[in-house]
């Protein structure tokens, strides 16, 4: 349970922009956790910490954050200025947005795929299939890794931006095309609180129970 | 460009913007009473002070009180209104009148991030906190005010993700240079988020009420995916450390929906989870959302429900549902097709992603 000002100082190992504005930032692991959980990152000691899901696998030595500069945020463009060496202050990992083995779907919007990067990293792919929506061909952050363990099970979905094996609109437009969507599999949604209601919704209209739909909200 | 608003701020604030535009100091203080102790829309009203200074306030400041754009009214007396807050974003506060008192449910929000699956707002989405003065001014220009008893934050969205707007609110509210309110009748309503929460219960006296809507972890999770970041037995605990043997309470909104939270191991749960905390039980009736997958508990479950909880000494009462025909029940208020109307030709923001 997180919610003293229970910071511990960490230093940053790397802290790349991996696409515009997006910033993948990393530290060395001294801490175990699950994939789906966040942690707590602030600048100091005392100031309002902001949450992020942890985006790398629970055996790796480092772990990864992923995010993106909102550029009147109070925390993310001081946090895209961090160079290797500087210090950030980091919360033990809590949170429950857990995932488990069985058939099931991961539906990510932005920022959101965080989780599944860790859930991928730790072996969690099998049986899985992924749906990521992002704006331009460039907001499919680790294209690469999920393409190479999931295949044709790896579907991006870009709004404002035509390209090839990637389906053109939103997540929810994907969804909607869909006949059939499998009742007795697990929905795993991350990301802004517009894409997990509009999703949740469609599933919910196609015969998902709503038991089977797992969110975790960045608000 | 729209000036900035007056209406919202703080004395210290106040004294700033004075001092910034070479006004007598004293002048602060009479623009402070204007706002929050007098009846007036515009800064040309300021009749104590001198056009000279009237002439410098209006050139940056607009006063910033907003009357209500539409109302509506239900059979059983609940008024619903409509506010402007910003361009083409509306908010809904609901009046509720009793015998014996009354109640405004204020919004502090523009919808809400917080996606529970039963709720109106949340279907929304987020579209903008909504400032102390947008919030305080629900109440100023409510045209009931005179009659108002008390006032809940149960409104369009979650006030502790708009935690410093909520406590500049609340001080206008409470303090004597403001409404001069009892914290005793403003009860700020929250799915918990624990670090506001924390802050509010620290710096502030007024009621606390927390949507609960299931003691079992998994099922809350279900409803209410705040519960992967603060779960509800950690704001439990959280509350359980603060003092609730004088004025303050503390209360729990429990939504009943059928065959789903309403069973005896539900109340037996709750009754464990509240153990040693004098706390009170709103047992509240569920209205059907469109798309929803869940329904409502009926009346005897209900009552049966209630009665195991006090047999065990948790005080719980089923609050009466108002404004139903209207849409300005619990979880009901949404001002989402008139936002999307006013964005229709533009790159709607609602949906960027
Ligand atoms: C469980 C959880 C996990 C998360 N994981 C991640 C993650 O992995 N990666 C990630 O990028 N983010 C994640 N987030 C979001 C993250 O915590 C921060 O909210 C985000 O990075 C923005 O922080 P900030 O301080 O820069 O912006 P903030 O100052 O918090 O502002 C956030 C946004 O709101 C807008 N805003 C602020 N005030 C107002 C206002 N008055 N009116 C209108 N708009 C306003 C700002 O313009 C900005 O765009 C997560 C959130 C949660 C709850
Ligand atoms: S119930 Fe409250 S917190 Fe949940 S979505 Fe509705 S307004 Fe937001």
């Amino acid at each position: 349970m997180i919610y003293t000002n229970e910071l511990k100082k960490v230093i940053v190992t790397s802290n790349i922009s991996i696409s515009a504005n997006v910033y993948l930032l990393s530290f060395k692991r001294e801490f175990k956790f699950k994939p789906g959980q966040w942690i707590a990152v602030g600048l100091n000691a005392t100031d309002n910490p902001r949450l992020y899901s942890i985006a790398s696998g629970v055996d790796n030595d480092e772990v990864n954050v992923l995010y993106d500069i909102k550029p009147d945020g109070a925390i993310t463009p001081n946090l895209a200025a961090l160079k290797s060496g500087d210090a950030i202050y980091i919360s033990k990992p809590d949170g429950s947005f857990y995932c488990n083995n069985g058939k099931g779907w991961w539906i990510a919007a932005g920022t959101g795929i965080a989780p599944f990067r860790s859930m991928l990293e730790s072996g969690m792919a099998k049986n899985k299939k992924l749906l990521h929506g992002g704006r331009y061909l460039s907001s499919f952050y680790f294209e690469k890794e999920f393409a190479d363990v999931l295949g044709e099970n790896y579907i991006r979905c870009c709004s404002q931006e035509k390209g090839n094996a990637v389906f053109e609109g939103r997540v929810t437009d994907y969804l909607k095309d869909l006949k059939q969507l499998p009742s007795d599999e697990n929905y795993y949604l991350c990301g802004s609180s517009e894409m997990v209601v509009e999703t949740r919704d469609i599933l919910v209209d196609k015969g998902v129970p709503f038991g089977n739909i797992i969110a975790e909200i960045y608000f | 460009m729209s000036k900035e608003l007056l209406f919202g701020k703080n004395p210290d604030e106040i004294k700033q913007i004075v001092k910034e535009l070479g006004m007598p100091s004293f002048t602060a203080n009479q623009i402070v009473d204007w706002m929050y102790k007098k009846d007036i829309t515009e800064i040309a009203q300021m009749s104590n002070i001198s056009s000279k200074n009237r002439n410098l306030l209006s050139a940056k400041y607009d006063f910033g009180v907003e009357l209500p754009v539409k109302s509506e009214e239900s059979i059983d007396g609940t008024k619903k209104y409509l506010y402007p807050a910003g361009v083409n974003r509306f908010i809904e506060a609901a009046y509720i009148p009793d015998e014996n008192r009354s109640t405004l449910c204020v919004s502090s929000q523009v919808g809400c991030k917080m996606g529970c699956l039963f709720c109106m707002t949340g279907k929304q989405g987020f579209q903008q906190h909504l400032s102390a003065g947008e919030i305080v001014n629900q109440i100023r220009s409510l045209p009931e005010r005179d009659r108002l008893t008390n006032i809940v934050y149960m409104g369009m969205g979650e006030p502790f993700d708009n935690p410093d707007e909520l406590m500049k609110s609340l001080d206008i509210l409470t303090s004597d240079w403001g409404f001069g309110m009892s914290p005793r009748r403003i009860t700020v309503s929250s799915i918990g988020i624990i670090p506001a929460m924390k802050m509010f219960l620290d710096n502030n006296q007024c009621h606390l009420a927390i949507s609960m809507h299931s003691p079992f972890d998994e099922e809350r999770r279900k409803l209410m995916p705040i519960q992967h970041v603060y779960s509800i037995k950690d704001v439990i605990d959280i509350i359980k450390t603060y003092n609730w043997q004088g004025q303050r309470r503390v209360s729990f909104e429990y939504i009943m929906f059928k065959g789903l939270n309403d069973t005896d191991l539900h109340a037996k749960e709750m009754i464990k989870l509240l153990n040693g905390l004098i706390c009170r039980v709103n047992l509240i009736k569920f209205h059907p959302i469109p798309g929803t997958p869940l329904e409502g508990s009926d009346h005897d479950t209900m009552v049966k429900f209630r009665d195991s909880l006090s047999a065990k000494g948790v005080f719980s009462t089923i609050r009466q549902s108002r404004g139903e025909d209207i849409f300005a029940a619990c979880g009901l208020l949404s001002t989402k097709e008139l936002i999307k109307k006013g964005f229709e030709n533009q790159d709607s923001e609602i949906l960027n992603y």
